[in-house]
């Protein structure tokens, strides 16, 4: 391994440059009580709380997503009421958004991994960390009660004024989910950003960061900016809903267009919130697995930041035919188009990243691969949505939501994942067999296609969204949506199956199974509580996989 | 459905977004299929244990086609969006703009019905009947939530708002009833608030208007309202300027005022169209002539949409010319 | 091993060279030196306060909205606020920042007692905005100025004055709650400092310091927002 480190403060490096003076302990074996997890500062175990977390929510909403495909391939309603329909495409947007997408990889991954890839012991404030998780699990149980309550009906956008005076369920309940998870994120970001800043170990400059902690910190920018702008409009909708003081609503003097963009102006940059991490995950695992540096290192970074700016200038694309200005939406579009240049960058710096590589296709490189490709799909059609005159037909329909799953399921759901995968080894010690993971990712990658691509089609043909029922010459495609649907969920079955399994009879993992670069790498896997015997120094830039010169090819396994 | 599951083009403009909707699939189709294949290219050409040269055996003088590479990857997509962006707003525009001469029609929808006025006063419900090649404009409000009015053969979609008036104007080009969908979701039963939109040719469109003409035209019922609300009382409506019956209220007249810039008592200067006559009966104190006393009493709560749209259609007809914003 | 004469010299030595304001402050484990705990403490406050700034932000943002659309409401519903006490607090809060400011200067000099005595007065001066706002509050109560509770206005003006007088609870609330944890801080941090603990220092003085003045700023903003649309 030729990446520039050597071990600061009377540290010795390992065989296989791990940096280490005595093994102590695992994290793991820091205590074996609910109580040590439950009261833990420790980001190794806030992350593990938070997967736990979220896992369950995305099966919750994934089991909202199934009976709402169910129910999709027949044109009537024949499973379930209307009034159930609306809560369950709710409460599946609800859930998945903010109590899934926008904490898997920033609270997961992001909470494990940071402190490691920067060489320090742990993020800058571990007890707002903690504190961090129970909000998350305070704003969930206000959800989960609003669930048991009855559910709501309202959309996950809450559009004003059907959430403010129209709707019947207990809207106040999931806004307080919402606003409270809120605060979650914004500690979450604020962690980041000062760690990021302020901890780096000696030598690491900000342009020898991995690009997973460019992604982590300018998505920690957008959290703490965006999500304050959230809390208070949904304050402002709980307000109107129960003091009838008219804000939003016409009836009683308000803007219903004020609510949407305000809104907006946090659900836009929220997307690339669930986008940025996961552009983070895959730019790690197809250097490792194409065994070069990526390409334009610079150039990735600045697009990251250049995403998270722009990402706040665009959201009235969300409005083009809600009745703001023409002008408006002449601005908006031409925005779109500029946020759209930096992610099309990355999609070919990953592809230059193959080339003249050495590259091995285990499952998280699968898994990274498929971000590639679907993201590439979701963003050609975020492209033809930024088409003022192409919007107009298509806003509302199933294109619009073919569109965002592509980016938000085959792409931010596949790199995490994947990440789940590339770093599973250090997380738990352990190896999980790599077959069943390919077939995973395999089924994933064909089910998620069957399932969201006819959904296209059916958007274009004229099907509006959040339909309970449709003209039946939709059916075809439909029936073809929920058919895939049985694969995709078949693909997330599958390593809830062997990644368990993995933990009880998995293979020990070395520290560095994968021959990666990154100072995760150097410590033991799993890492001891204070991830490193000594703080490591970096010498050189990351991504230092160019082998040794001409003849000497390293072996992947077996290496000694 | 035809090519890429499009409905039949029934609208004038359908067809513009038809031909921009193949023009950004067909390029950004190619592009992506051009990733896919230098990803799967590269994939096969540099897997491990492949003949393929590799990173350290490439000579480091490559930098500068690399970085000529980055730019053209850079510039191209560039001017290819702003091209999109460009010819996407040429028809986004070209659709809000109604023409001078169509013909106002009027919607009011509710949870979860369409209701219709055609200006001789035919009323239809979740149904829409018009003429082929006669442009007609929609002047559009909802009673309660926002709702959306989408017609997909048209390849038009307007949010219908509750508080304000939305238009979308269109010219039918094909004979036929086309869906009309509600697109913005409305409560328990938006999907079912759908409907059609019946193209007749002109001659069976006439024949349709005189067989469901109701007792009046919306002007006429308009103005059995404006007496009735006692409007007449203050304003005039004859160009003589007489003043009304209780002469001694001093309120603005009527007559031409429709599509004329009304000045206001803050200075200002706002053109009189349907916003300004809907606002001026149910927010009378928010816009006040220059001139005249804030007196006019609020109407709001006691006069429904449907009868605000009669009473403007009334309005208009007191004007000699249909001005049009443009 | 140190003869006494080398020991006495170096006991003066630290002496003269350590800040009076407390003992070298305790380094949490997750950090390498002081000097990285400083910096994180310091960003970490100033990026909670850009954070504080989008949710009073956007607050702002509705009220100029509101505002915009029923401009002669709003124009009629300030006049109805109490100015004389509005100004009173505005005058009071502006004192206590310069006390804050004070304390932190002395905190930085080393002179500790000052800086306790800088903090007491800002905190004192705290509540007493607090107790005037509660105060005003009260009245407003008989007014019949709140919102749900019995709220009566011009009728001509209603509607956009039931939408004003939510923003100004809304707003004016949410102040206070950001100014009580501020003088929780503030009274903690003098006991601290008084006691001589670790976890006080000049650095958290600042720190402290920086959310006092944030708090201060919104102030400022609320303060011709609410009071002074039409009393020009």
């Amino acid at each position: 391994m030729t990446e520039a480190v050597r071990a600061g403060d009377g540290g010795v490096l390992g065989e296989r440059g791990e940096l280490a003076l005595h093994p102590p302990a695992s994290y793991l074996e820091e205590g074996f009580t609910i109580r040590s997890w439950l009261t833990t500062r420790d980001h190794k175990r806030i992350a593990i709380l938070y997967a736990l977390s979220i896992t369950l929510f995305f099966f919750i909403g994934g089991a909202a997503a199934t009976l709402i495909r169910i129910e999709l391939a027949t044109p009537n309603g024949d499973l379930v009421s209307a009034d159930t329909y609306n809560k369950l495409f709710t409460m599946h947007g609800v859930i998945m958004v903010w109590f899934f997408l926008i904490p898997s990889i920033p609270a997961t991954l992001g909470n494990f991994l940071v402190p490691l890839m920067i060489g320090a012991r742990d993020l800058a404030f571990p007890r707002l960390n903690l504190a961090s998780w129970y909000i998350y699990v305070a704003g969930a149980s206000f959800t989960v009660a609003a669930m048991i309550l009855g559910g709501v009906d309202t959309g996950w956008t809450f559009y004003a004024p059907f959430s403010t005076l129209y709707s019947n369920t207990h809207v106040v309940w999931v806004l307080a989910g919402v606003f409270v998870v809120g605060f979650s994120s914004i500690l979450t970001g604020l962690n980041f950003i000062v760690t990021i800043h302020t901890m780096r170990a000696p030598g690491l400059t900000w342009f020898r960061l991995p690009l997973f902690v460019w992604a982590q910190y300018a998505t920690s920018a957008i959290l703490v900016l965006a999500t304050p702008v959230l809390a208070m409009t949904l304050v402002l909708v709980a307000v109107e809903r129960l003091g009838g003081i008219g804000i939003f609503d016409p009836a009683l003097g308000g803007d219903p267009l004020l609510f949407q963009h305000l809104f907006w102006f946090y659900s836009h940059p929220a997307v690339y919130i669930m986008v940025l991490p996961a552009m983070g995950v895959v730019s790690e695992i197809v250097a490792c697995f194409a065994r070069n540096p990526v390409f334009g290192y610079r150039t990735m970074a600045y697009a990251i930041i250049a995403i998270a700016m722009l990402g706040f200038l665009v959201w009235g694309h969300h409005m083009f035919v809600s009745g703001q200005s023409l002008y408006a939406g002449t601005v908006f579009s031409l925005l779109s188009f500029f946020v759209a240049l930096p992610s099309a960058i990355k999609v070919f710096n990953w592809t230059a990243t193959l080339w003249h590589g050495r590259i091995t296709y285990e499952a998280p490189m699968l898994y990274a691969l498929g971000f590639v490709g679907l993201f590439t799909i979701g963003g050609m059609t975020g492209l033809i949505l930024a088409v003022l005159a192409l919007d107009v037909h298509l806003t509302d329909t199933y294109f619009v939501v073919a569109h965002f799953h592509y980016i938000m399921v085959g792409g931010a759901v596949s790199a995490y994942l994947g990440g789940i995968h590339f770093w599973w080894p250090k997380i738990t010690g352990r190896l999980y067999s790599d077959r069943w993971a390919r077939f995973a990712a395999i089924l994933l990658f064909f089910g998620f296609n069957a399932t969201f691509f006819p959904q296209y089609l059916l958007g274009i043909a004229g099907m509006p969204r959040r339909y309970h029922e449709y003209a039946p010459e939709f059916q075809t495609l439909n029936v073809l949506s929920s058919g895939g649907a049985v694969l995709l969920a078949l693909g997330y079955l599958l390593p809830l199956v062997y990644l368990s399994w993995s933990l009880v009879r998995g293979a020990r993992a070395p520290a560095n199974p994968w021959d990666a670069t990154g100072l995760e790498w150097r410590t033991a896997s799993p890492p001891p509580k204070r991830n490193f015997a000594a703080v490591p120094v970096v010498e050189g830039p990351p991504y230092a996989y160019r082998p040794s010169p001409a003849g000497i090819v390293r072996a992947r396994e077996g290496t000694a | 459905m035809s090519a890429l599951a499009l409905p039949p083009e029934a609208s004038t403009i359908a067809a513009h977004v038809d031909h921009l909707l193949y023009a950004v699939v067909g390029v950004t189709a190619a592009v992506t299929l051009a990733i896919f294949a230098t990803i799967i290219a590269f994939a096969i050409r540099y897997r491990a244990g492949s003949a393929a040269p590799r990173a350290e055996d490439v000579p480091a003088a490559q930098a500068r086609a690399r970085r000529r590479v980055e730019a053209a990857w850079t510039l191209v997509p560039l001017a290819l969006f702003v091209a999109a962006f460009a010819w996407g707003a040429r028809v986004y525009v070209e659709r809000a703009l109604p023409p001078s001469d169509a013909t106002q029609l009027f919607v009011v929808a509710k949870q979860w019905t369409w209701k219709l006025q055609h200006p001789g006063g035919q009323r239809e419900i979740d149904e829409l009947h018009v003429a082929r090649g006669q442009p007609v404009e929609l002047v559009m409000t909802s009673e309660d939530v926002i709702h959306s009015f989408y017609v997909p053969a048209f390849r038009l979609k307007q949010d219908v708002l509750p508080g304000r008036y939305t238009q979308m104007w269109f010219t039918a080009t094909e004979t036929g009833r086309f869906h009309l969908f509600c697109a913005e979701y409305c409560g328990t039963d938006h999907s079912r608030m759908r409907g059609d939109i019946v193209v007749m040719e002109p001659e069976d469109f006439a024949r349709w208007l005189e067989g469901h003409r109701g007792a009046s035209g919306m002007a006429a019922q308009g103005e059995v309202l404006f007496r009735e609300y006692g409007c007449s009382g203050c304003h005039a409506t004859q160009p003589s300027a007489q003043p009304g019956a209780n002469a001694s209220v001093h309120a603005p007249s009527l007559a031409g005022l429709y599509g004329r810039p009304v000045p206001l008592a803050d200075g200002s200067v706002v053109k009189a169209d349907e916003r300004y006559l809907r606002d001026s009966i149910l927010l009378p104190d928010k816009e006040v002539a220059a001139g005249y006393e804030a007196i006019m009493p609020s109407f709001a709560g006691r006069i429904g949409e449907d009868e605000i749209l009669e009473l403007i259609v009334y309005i208009e007809s007191l004007s000699d010319t249909k001005g049009r914003p443009q | 091993m140190k003869t006494a004469g080398a020991q006495a010299l170096s006991t003066v030595r630290t002496a003269a060279t350590r800040p009076r304001t407390a003992r070298r402050p305790r380094v949490a484990e997750q950090f390498e030196t002081a000097v990285q705990q400083r910096a994180a403490a310091t960003l970490g406050m100033w990026v909670f306060i850009a954070t504080e700034t989008l949710f009073f932000g956007a607050l702002f943002f509705a009220y100029a909205i509101a505002r915009i659309q029923a401009p002669d409401d709003f124009a009629q519903a300030s006049r109805h606020t109490n100015l004389v006490l509005g100004t009173a607090n505005t005058a009071i809060l502006l004192s206590s920042s310069l006390f804050m400011a004070l304390s932190v200067r002395a905190a930085a000099l080393g002179t500790r007692q000052a800086a306790v005595g800088f903090l007491v007065i800002t905190a004192a001066l705290g509540l007493s905005f607090t107790g005037v706002k509660l105060a005003e509050y009260a009245l407003d109560y008989r007014e019949h100025l709140v919102p749900l509770v019995d709220f009566a206005f011009d009728p001509r003006h209603a509607r956009g004055a039931l939408v004003f007088f939510g923003l100004y609870f809304a707003t004016t609330g949410l102040h206070l709650v950001h100014l009580s944890i501020g003088i929780a801080l503030v009274l903690g941090l003098a006991w601290r400092l008084l006691a001589r603990r670790p976890g006080a220092s000049a650095e958290h003085v600042a720190i402290a310091g920086l959310y006092w003045h944030f708090v201060d700023i919104v102030w400022i903003f609320l303060y011709p927002c609410l009071y002074l649309v039409s009393r020009a």
